[in-house]
């Protein structure tokens, strides 16, 4: 009897155990996340050092205590927090995307690129800048096209999820309608003039430095981009056990009281709904958001619970290092971090699939 | 807890699979649906647990009818072992037993959750596996584990898809004797489609036999496995042996029997 009990409550010691390495690597994620961030806002033409940073940044929250000489704040908070938040914000938000496109649909392919609405944003964008056609004239046609037009994508699909279609075939159609696009785009680029050619390509690079905030509201792009993450997030993250529960197969799934159907299509729309808020802004930013889930899913398992804060940090500790790193490799020239994203974070991802004992996923 | 299914008809793309089915299960029993291959076993498990939406006909749990409840509520209700687990990404088969704590679980995982997921382990006898990778383990093993699953909903029904398809004889009478355990000593109601005429006939408490979407024979293992039933909804030829009081089947020859 006592031996039974011993080893039931060792079982359940090991597992909390195990849970709570999850939580530790969290935790870290964070305080790397805090790290990077001020380092990154320390780095730039105008020298202030870190220490000067990390005053800066506290003395808006708790002002008159902090020693800062009115250059370093200016620049830290007129300047570079832009591009920082921006960064997080990104980078986070198209982890989570990816995370929840692949939970619903099953598939480590799954990725707000493979799903076409990447594409999407990048035709919407060379629309305007080639051709100047917009659904919302003005100054910001640019970033409307690229919102409405990824948000098509996503009503694509969710029509081919209506037809009852497997997951599978929802990832072939998302496949088919990134390749639609991306000959659209080439399309537009081929009658194109040279210098808009220029612009679409490097819209498509993607880039953090069109990040900027306002005093009124919406507060900028970051404004718009927090409200988006803020209500988006909270839902996805309380809906962490139906995300386990789809893993074990749609049947079983229902039969533990997940309403399937109706999970798939609004998860799914709130991904892009996520996806396109952030890449109208950025311009397409690739990778993080298939590759992400996984760097993180290979550490901390797939227990939606951990891997949808863990991919945010991930993505954002991501692309915030590969975004400073480009802005200090080649200084002053600032590189196109969606190059940098990848060039990081591929050997990462193959050093860790390599890692990986027998299948994983 | 009584289970009643009323005239169920499923309809799939017109074709029909159900044609009005109609049983009454008492409490704590075990209950088998045999049948050949396509006369709509699966599908019938599928409708009582309203993962399929029958055409017409409903299913009673103590007088509610399965389409009106709540699916979480269905959840605490009714557990659901399926065949098989799609493989997908790693989990231990800790964590794959906790998921049947869904329906009760908000987002935290409390002391009784994890003591619930205990109790099941030790009663399938998987404590040494319970920290291993789901995915490396054996079929019956994983049956051992989806049964867990199910058991961890507290459900007072349990549907069970040819838990034993996939199984070497040990595996499935480990199976069959836990679940005839479970219906005993914790009053759950089972239902399970099975291949397995022998084990039907050794385990279950009452046999129903389907053929192309329709009870056949409903009743005690003598009285649904006679040669003439098997005769006529298999096309094949058996001996019987008694054993005990209950049929042993020996399959002879495919037969021609129907016009």
């Amino acid at each position: 009897m006592t031996s039974e009990s011993s080893i039931k409550s060792s079982i359940i010691k090991e597992y909390t155990g195990l849970t709570r390495k999850k939580l530790h690597v969290i935790i870290f994620l964070s305080l790397l996340l805090i790290f990077l961030a001020v380092l990154s806002a320390s780095i730039g033409s105008a020298d202030v050092s870190l220490k000067e940073t990390y005053f800066a940044i506290l003395e808006r929250f708790f002002p008159d205590h902090f020693d800062v000489n009115p250059f370093a704040y200016t620049v830290i908070w007129e300047l570079r927090l832009e591009r920082v938040l921006m960064g997080v914000l990104a980078g986070s938000g198209l982890a989570i995307a990816g995370v929840v496109m692949q939970a619903i649909l099953k598939n480590p392919l799954a990725s707000p690129y493979t799903l076409g609405i990447a594409s999407a944003a990048s035709f919407g964008a060379s629309l305007a800048i080639i051709l100047g056609v917009g659904i919302v004239g003005g100054a910001h046609i640019i970033i409307a096209n690229a919102f409405l037009f990824s948000m098509v994508a996503a009503l694509l699909i969710y029509g081919f999820s209506l037809r009852k279609t497997s997951t599978e075939t929802m990832i072939l159609a998302g496949i088919a309608i990134m390749y639609l696009f991306t000959a659209m785009v080439a399309s537009l680029q081929y009658v194109g003039e040279a210098e808009e050619v220029q612009e679409v390509v490097y819209w498509m690079f993607g880039s953090l430095g069109r990040a900027n905030w306002s005093s009124h509201f919406p507060y900028g792009n970051i404004g718009i981009i927090s409200i988006a993450l803020g209500v988006t997030i909270p839902y996805l993250f309380l809906k962490s056990w139906d995300f386990n529960a789809l893993g074990t197969g749609d049947e079983t799934a229902k039969s533990l009281g997940v309403k399937v159907e109706w999970i798939r299509i609004s998860c799914m729309f709130l991904a892009a709904l996520i996806t396109a808020s952030i890449i109208c802004f950025t311009g397409t930013i690739g990778f993080i958001g298939l590759v992400c889930p996984h760097i993180t899913r290979m550490v901390i398992g797939s227990d939606h619970r951990f891997l949808l804060p863990g991919s945010c940090l991930t993505g954002a500790v991501l692309l915030l290092s590969a975004d400073t790193l480009a802005r200090v490799v080649v200084a002053p020239v600032i590189l196109p971090v969606g190059i940098v994203t990848s060039f990081m974070g591929v050997p990462l991802f193959v050093y860790l699939l390599m890692r990986q004992r027998g299948g994983y996923w | 807890m009584k289970l009643k299914v009323k005239d169920l008809t499923f309809s799939y793309r017109s074709n029909p699979i159900l044609n009005g089915v109609t049983l009454e299960i008492e409490p704590s029993e075990l209950f088998a649906i045999v049948g050949p291959n396509g006369t709509g076993k699966t599908t019938l498990i599928k409708c009582i647990d309203a993962i399929l939406k029958p055409t017409s006909g409903s299913t009673l749990l103590d007088g509610d009818d399965v389409s009106d409840l709540d699916t979480k509520d269905l959840a605490k209700r009714i557990g659901y072992v399926p065949q098989s687990a799609p493989r997908g990404s790693p989990i231990t088969v800790f964590d794959a037993i906790l998921m049947g704590r869904r329906p009760h679980i908000q987002w935290r995982v409390t002391e009784d959750d994890l003591d619930k997921v205990m109790e099941m382990v030790e009663l399938l006898k998987i404590e040494e596996l319970s920290l291993r990778a789901f995915d490396e383990l054996s079929g019956g093993e994983r049956q051992k584990v989806l049964i867990a699953r199910a058991l961890c909903q507290d459900p007072e029904v349990l549907l069970l898809d040819e838990p034993t398809s996939n199984l070497d004889i040990r595996h499935q009478l480990e199976v069959m004797k836990v679940m005839k355990m479970i219906t005993k000593k914790h009053g759950i109601l089972a239902i399970m489609a099975i291949h397995d005429l022998n084990l039907a006939s050794r385990y279950a408490d009452r046999i129903g036999m389907m053929y192309q979407g329709r009870i056949e024979a409903v009743g005690a293992s003598q009285d649904v496995l006679t040669p003439e039933n098997i005769r006529r909804v298999y096309g094949v030829e058996v001996s019987l042996i008694n054993d005990g009081g209950k049929p042993y089947i020996i399959p002879i020859e495919p037969v021609e029997v129907r016009a």
